[in-house]
C-alpha cells in the first residue's frame, strides 16, 4: 500500500506585517533587501515582536481544519545553519514538550475519506537565495532577507494519502479553505509549498523537500511513486533518505547533504512570553471567521434548492460564491447559481482571466432578470457573459449592439410562424390531434429567430393559429 | 570640582547652578584620560560628550525643559547598542559593529539628557565574571589593580568606582552586575526579570538576563530605575509596573521585615572575612528591627550546574548568527563555502566563549539533552518552587553576594570551573527572575566585600527600601586610586 504524508508551509500573505516586525508580509514587490529592519535581519540586541494578528489567523486556520486548540501556545528555537536564516535559528512552533502549537490533532475530509491533521503550526519564513553563474563551479549565491520573517503556518497531515489523486483533491479542498477564510492567496508565487514522505508496500520512508506549488507538489508525488515502484519491481531496495525536487526537470533527486542527520536542538524562545489564547477569544475569532465552505454549501441546498453538485463547486471559489451572494435574491438564486457554473466559470478559469474580467454581481443579476422577463433567452445569456467580461458595458447595451433581444413583436413573430406553419403541414396536423407535439413547431420557429423568439409568446400565438 | 558626588546629588547640584554640566563633563573626561591608562575601563570614549553638556547647560539657561539626568555623565557595558556607535562587546566578532540603533534603555536615558561617556569593557558576550576574557584586555580593580574588578560588567563598576562616570548600565545574566559591584565597592542592582527592557542588548542568555544599574548609592539606582523600567513594546517579555516612583519612601525602613539567610550561600568555601562581613550585616539588620532566620534552598547546590548549561544553551543558540556572512570578516567570494567560513568566523571567539559554544552545542543536543539540559530546567523550576515558598514566610532574603573576595589578574583564568563556582551566590536570582542587589558593605585588607539582598518578584521597591536601611549603616573609606 502507498502512504504519503504532507507538510504544507502556507504564508498568511493577507497579512500587513512580518511575524516578528512591522516589515511587509507582502515582500514581493521591493528590491532585495529592502524590505528589511533590525529584527528580522537578526542583528545584534534586536528582540522578536510578535504578530497578534498572526497568531489570530493560524488559530483561525486550526479551527477551520477540526484541529484542538490549546489553552496557551509556545513557540521554539529550531537551530541550524543556512545562509538564508539570519539568526541561524528559525523561530516555531514544536509539540514535543507538551501541545504547545497553534493547532493539534484534526480532521480534514476528502469526500468520503478522513485526512488526520498531526499539528498546525506558526513560523518564520527564512529568506530566499537566488543562485547566478553557468555552472556549479562559477556559481554565486545571493541572499535575499526581503522574506526572513514572513509568517507561515505549516500544516503535517498523517500518512493517509494512497495515491497522488487524493492528494490533489486534499489541496485543492485546503487552497479554497485558506482562501475562503481570507488569510492566504494560494495563488501567489512561494505562498504555498511543501515537503513530502512517500513510502510503497510498506518500505522506507522517503523525504521530498522543497516542492515550489501545489501543481509541482501532486507531480513529485507521482514521480516518486513511480520512482519507487519500479525500484520494488527490481528488488532493489528503497533507502530511507531525503530528496529534492528539482523543479526544471520534474524528478525528485537524493540529497548529498545529511539532512535528516540534523541535530536540531530546540528549546523554548525565551523572548517570546507564552500565548494565552482562551475560550473568550477562540469564540471572539469564531465571531470573526467568515462562514466556511460546507455551511455554505448547506445553506445554499437548503435555502433555495440548489442542486447539491452546483452548491459544491459554488461554495468552495470563494471568486464565485462572492458573485453569488451579492447577485442573487430568493426568487433567482437557482437561475444565478445556474449562470455562474454552467456558463461563467469556463470564461474565466484563469487567475489572470479572473483579474482581468469586467464582470460586477450587478451584471449577473440584470443577466438573470432579464432572462426571467423574456428578454433575452436563456441560449444569448452565455454571449452576453462572454462580452460583458471582456468589455464591462451595460447588459441592454450590449443586447442592442449584438442583437441579443428575443423577438417579442407580435406581427414578426407571426409572420415567422405563419411560414413555419405552411412548410410543416404535416407537423401541425399532428399538433392538432396531438398538443404535446406543438413543441416541434415551437422549436422551428426558434431556429428561425436563432433561438431569439419569445418562448412564451411564439407558444399563444402557435396556438391560436393551429386551432 | 568633585566627581565623587551621587547622582542625585548631580542633578541638584546642576539644576541649582551650583556646577555646570559642561565643567562636570569636562572634568569626567579629563579624569578617564588620567586614570583609564591603569584601570582599562573604557572601550571607546564619546568625543561629543562636552559639546552635548554645553548644549544641556544652554537649555537650562534658555529656560527649556529638561530631562531628569541634567547631562548626566554615564558609561554603558559594551554589549547594549548606541546608535551610530561601535558596539563590540569586547569581541573581535563585533569588532566593526555599528549599531543602526539605540537600545530602548538608551532611549530613555537621551530623553532624559543623560550623556554617555563611553562604552565599557566586559568580558567577551558577558561570559565571565573576571573581565579578563574581554578580546581588548583586562580591566583592573580600583582598590588593588593586580586584582580583578569582577565580571562581566566590570568596566561598569570600575568607571563608577573610580569616578570615571555618575553612574553605568551593565547586564546581569548571572551576577555580572552584583558581582563587579561588590569586587569594586558600588551598587549593583538586578532588578526582576521583565522590569527593564532588553530591546538593544546584545543577548547572551536571553531568559535570565537584565540590564542593571551600577552606582554609588542605593538611591541613585532607584533614581535609574525610575527612568529606565517598565513596559517597551520592543520588548514582549516586558511587564508593567505601572510607572512605579522606587525614589519615594525609599527611607521607610525595615521594621518588622522577615530576612531570611540562606545556607547554603554561607557554607563551605565562604572567606571568612565575607563571613564575618555578612553575619555583621545580619545584626545590624536586627539592630534595624528586622527578623532574621536561617532558611535552607538545596536546590542551590546545583544551580551553578544549571545555570552553566542553560546559559551555553542559550548562549549557543544566541551566537549562532556571528558565521562570516554578516558579521566578523572580510572574505574573498572565491572558494567561498558557508559551513567553512562558519568555522574560520568561529576561531575569533576568545577562550571563555569557545568553551560555552561547544558545551551549548552539546547539552541540548539529541542524545543528551535529557542528561543535561531539561535536568536543568528541571532544577531551575524545582529552584523557582523553592524560593516561591520562601517567599512566603520570608519579605527578603540576604546573602554575601560573592563567597570569596577579589582575586589577582590571571590567577584563575586557567581554572574555569573554580571560576564557574564563585557564580554560586547569584545565580539563583537569574534563575528565578527576582530582584536582587549588592550594597558595598566592609573592606578587607583593602579589597571589597559586598552584601546581596533578595526579594520576591515586583518587590523591587522593597528591595531598594531595605538596601537604603543597610546602606546607611556602613560608612567605608575612599577608593585609593
Ligand atoms: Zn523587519
Amino acid at each position: 500500500m502507498t502512504k504519503i504524508g504532507l507538510e504544507i508551509h502556507s504564508q498568511l500573505t493577507k497579512l500587513e506585517s512580518k511575524l516578528f516586525c512591522s516589515c511587509k508580509a507582502n515582500y514581493r514587490e521591493f528590491e532585495p533587501n529592502t524590505n528589511i529592519c533590525p529584527i528580522c535581519i537578526g542583528l545584534p540586541g534586536s528582540l522578536p515582536r510578535l504578530n497578534q494578528k498572526a497568531v489570530e489567523k493560524a488559530t483561525m486556520i486550526a479551527m477551520e481544519l477540526n484541529c484542538s486548540t490549546p489553552e496557551k501556545i509556545a513557540f521554539f528555537r529550531k537551530n541550524y545553519f543556512y545562509p538564508d536564516l539570519p539568526k541561524n535559528f528559525q523561530i516555531t512552533q514544536l509539540n514535543i514538550y507538551g501541545d504547545t502549537s497553534v493547532g493539534g490533532k484534526g480532521i480534514i475530509m476528502v469526500g468520503e475519506k478522513k485526512i488526520h491533521i498531526t499539528r498546525i503550526q506558526l513560523e518564520e519564513d527564512p529568506g530566499r537565495l537566488l543562485y547566478e553563474g553557468s555552472s556549479e563551479k562559477n556559481q554565486i549565491t545571493l541572499v535575499d532577507y526581503n522574506r526572513a520573517g514572513t509568517p507561515l503556518v505549516e500544516i503535517v497531515t498523517e500518512p493517509d494519502f494512497e495515491n497522488p489523486k487524493e492528494v490533489r483533491e486534499f489541496l485543492n479542498i485546503l487552497s479554497n479553505l485558506l482562501e475562503n477564510l481570507g488569510v492566504s492567496d494560494p495563488s501567489l508565487e512561494g505562498a504555498m509549498r511543501a515537503d513530502a514522505n512517500v513510502s510503497i508496500e510498506g518500505g522506507n520512508k522517503v523525504e521530498i523537500k522543497n516542492i515550489g506549488s501545489f501543481h509541482d507538489l501532486e507531480k513529485a508525488v507521482h514521480f516518486e511513486i513511480t520512482r519507487q515502484q519500479s525500484l520494488h519491481s527490481r528488488d532493489i531496495p528503497i533507502i530511507q533518505e531525503t530528496r529534492h525536487w528539482d523543479d526544471k526537470r520534474k524528478i525528485t533527486i537524493s540529497s548529498r547533504s545529511k539532512e535528516e542527520d540534523l541535530d536540531y536542538r530546540y528549546f523554548l524562545e525565551g523572548d517570546i512570553p507564552w500565548v494565552r489564547i482562551g475560550n473568550e477569544v477562540k469564540e471572539k475569532l469564531k465571531a470573526e471567521m467568515p462562514e466556511s465552505i460546507s455551511s455554505k454549501k448547506q445553506r445554499y441546498v437548503s435555502k433555495y434548492n440548489i442542486p447539491v453538485q452546483v452548491a459544491d463547486v459554488l461554495s468552495a471559489d470563494k471568486f464565485y460564491s462572492n458573485l453569488f451572494e451579492e447577485a442573487h435574491t430568493k426568487e433567482n438564486a437557482k437561475e444565478v447559481a445556474n449562470i455562474i457554473t454552467t456558463d461563467l466559470m469556463g470564461l474565466v478559469d484563469t487567475r489572470e482571466k479572473r483579474e482581468s474580467s469586467k464582470l460586477t454581481s450587478s451584471h449577473l443579476k440584470d443577466i438573470v432578470d432579464s432572462i426571467q422577463s423574456g428578454k433575452i433567452a436563456r441560449n444569448s445569456a452565455k454571449n452576453a457573459l462572454y462580452e460583458i467580461v471582456k468589455t464591462g458595458k451595460k447588459l441592454s447595451d450590449i443586447i442592442s449592439e449584438l442583437d441579443l433581444g428575443n423577438v417579442s413583436d407580435e406581427s414578426e413573430l407571426s409572420k415567422i410562424i405563419e411560414s413555419v406553419i405552411s412548410e410543416e403541414p404535416q407537423a401541425v396536423e399532428q399538433a392538432k390531434s396531438n398538443p404535446q407535439t406543438i413543441n416541434y413547431l415551437v422549436g422551428k420557429v426558434m431556429q428561425k429567430t436563432k433561438g431569439k423568439a419569445d418562448p412564451k409568446l411564439t407558444l399563444d400565438l402557435l396556438k391560436n393559429k393551429i386551432s | 570640582m568633585n566627581l565623587k558626588i551621587s547622582a542625585l546629588q548631580f542633578t541638584r547640584d546642576v539644576k541649582s547652578g551650583n556646577i555646570s554640566a559642561e565643567d562636570f563633563v569636562a572634568k569626567t573626561m579629563e579624569r578617564i584620560q588620567n586614570v583609564d591608562d591603569k584601570l582599562h575601563a573604557f572601550l571607546s570614549l564619546n568625543d561629543k560628550a562636552v559639546d552635548q553638556a554645553r548644549e544641556i547647560d544652554k537649555k537650562i539657561k534658555s529656560g527649556e525643559k529638561i530631562g531628569q539626568c541634567f547631562g548626566m555623565p554615564i558609561s554603558i557595558k559594551d554589549n547594549i547598542c548606541i546608535k551610530d556607535t561601535r558596539t563590540t562587546c569586547a569581541s573581535k566578532m563585533l569588532e566593526n559593529f555599528i549599531a543602526p540603533y539605540d537600545a530602548t534603555v538608551i532611549t530613555k536615558l537621551k530623553q532624559q539628557d543623560a550623556i554617555f561617556v563611553g562604552k565599557v569593557n566586559l568580558d567577551e558576550f558577558a561570559m565571565g565574571l573576571s573581565t579578563e576574557f574581554s578580546a581588548y584586555g583586562p580591566s583592573k580593580n580600583p582598590w588593588n589593580t593586580d586584582y580583578v574588578p569582577g565580571g562581566s560588567s566590570g568596566g561598569s563598576a570600575v568607571s563608577v568606582s573610580a569616578f570615571e562616570c555618575v553612574a553605568s548600565l551593565g547586564s546581569d545574566t548571572g551576577g555580572s552586575v552584583r558581582n563587579p559591584a561588590s569586587f569594586c565597592s558600588t551598587v549593583g542592582y538586578k532588578p526582576t526579570y521583565g522590569l527593564i527592557s532588553r530591546y538593544g542588548l546584545i543577548s547572551y542568555a536571553n531568559s535570565i538576563e537584565q540590564i542593571g544599574p551600577l552606582t554609588r548609592t542605593v538611591e541613585d539606582a532607584a533614581f535609574m530605575l525610575n527612568l529606565i523600567a517598565g513596559l517597551d513594546s520592543n520588548d514582549d517579555t516586558t511587564v508593567n509596573n505601572n510607572s512605579e516612583d522606587y525614589l519615594k519612601d525609599i527611607n521607610s525602613g525595615i521594621e518588622g521585615k522577615k530576612i531570611g539567610i540562606i545556607k547554603e550561600m554561607i557554607g563551605e568555601g565562604i572567606d571568612p572575612a565575607v563571613l564575618y562581613a555578612t553575619k555583621d550585616a545580619i545584626s545590624k539588620l536586627e539592630g534595624l528591627g528586622a527578623i532574621c532566620e536561617e532558611i535552607s534552598l538545596d536546590m542551590i547546590k546545583y544551580s551553578v550546574a544549571a545555570y552553566y548549561i542553560i546559559t551555553a544553551t542559550e548562549a549557543g543558540s544566541n551566537l549562532a548568527r556571528y558565521d562570516n556572512l554578516r558579521y566578523g570578516y572580510d572574505f574573498s567570494v572565491e572558494g567561498y563555502e558557508f559551513n567553512s567560513y562558519i568555522e574560520k568566523a568561529r576561531k575569533k571567539f576568545g577562550p571563555e566563549v569557545t568553551r560555552r559554544m561547544i558545551l551549548g552545542g552539546f547539552v541540548p543536543s539529541a542524545g543528551h539533552a535529557g542528561k543535561y539540559f531539561l535536568k536543568a530546567l528541571k532544577v531551575k523550576s524545582k529552584l523557582i518552587r523553592q524560593i516561591n515558598d520562601a517567599f512566603k514566610k520570608f519579605d527578603l532574603l540576604i546573602a554575601p553576594t560573592v563567597p570569596i573576595l577579589p582575586f589577582k589578574i590571571g590567577e584563575k583564568i586557567n581554572d574555569p570551573v573554580s571560576l564557574f563556582l564563585i557564580d554560586i551566590n547569584t545565580v539563583t536570582a537569574n534563575l528565578t527572575g527576582k530582584p536582587a542587589i549588592s550594597i558595598p558593605y566592609a573592606i578587607s585588607n583593602g579589597l571589597p566585600i559586598g552584601i546581596q539582598l533578595i526579594a520576591n518578584s515586583m518587590d523591587d521597591k522593597l528591595l531598594l527600601q531595605a538596601a537604603y536601611a543597610l546602606e546607611k549603616t556602613v560608612k567605608l573609606p575612599e577608593v585609593p586610586i
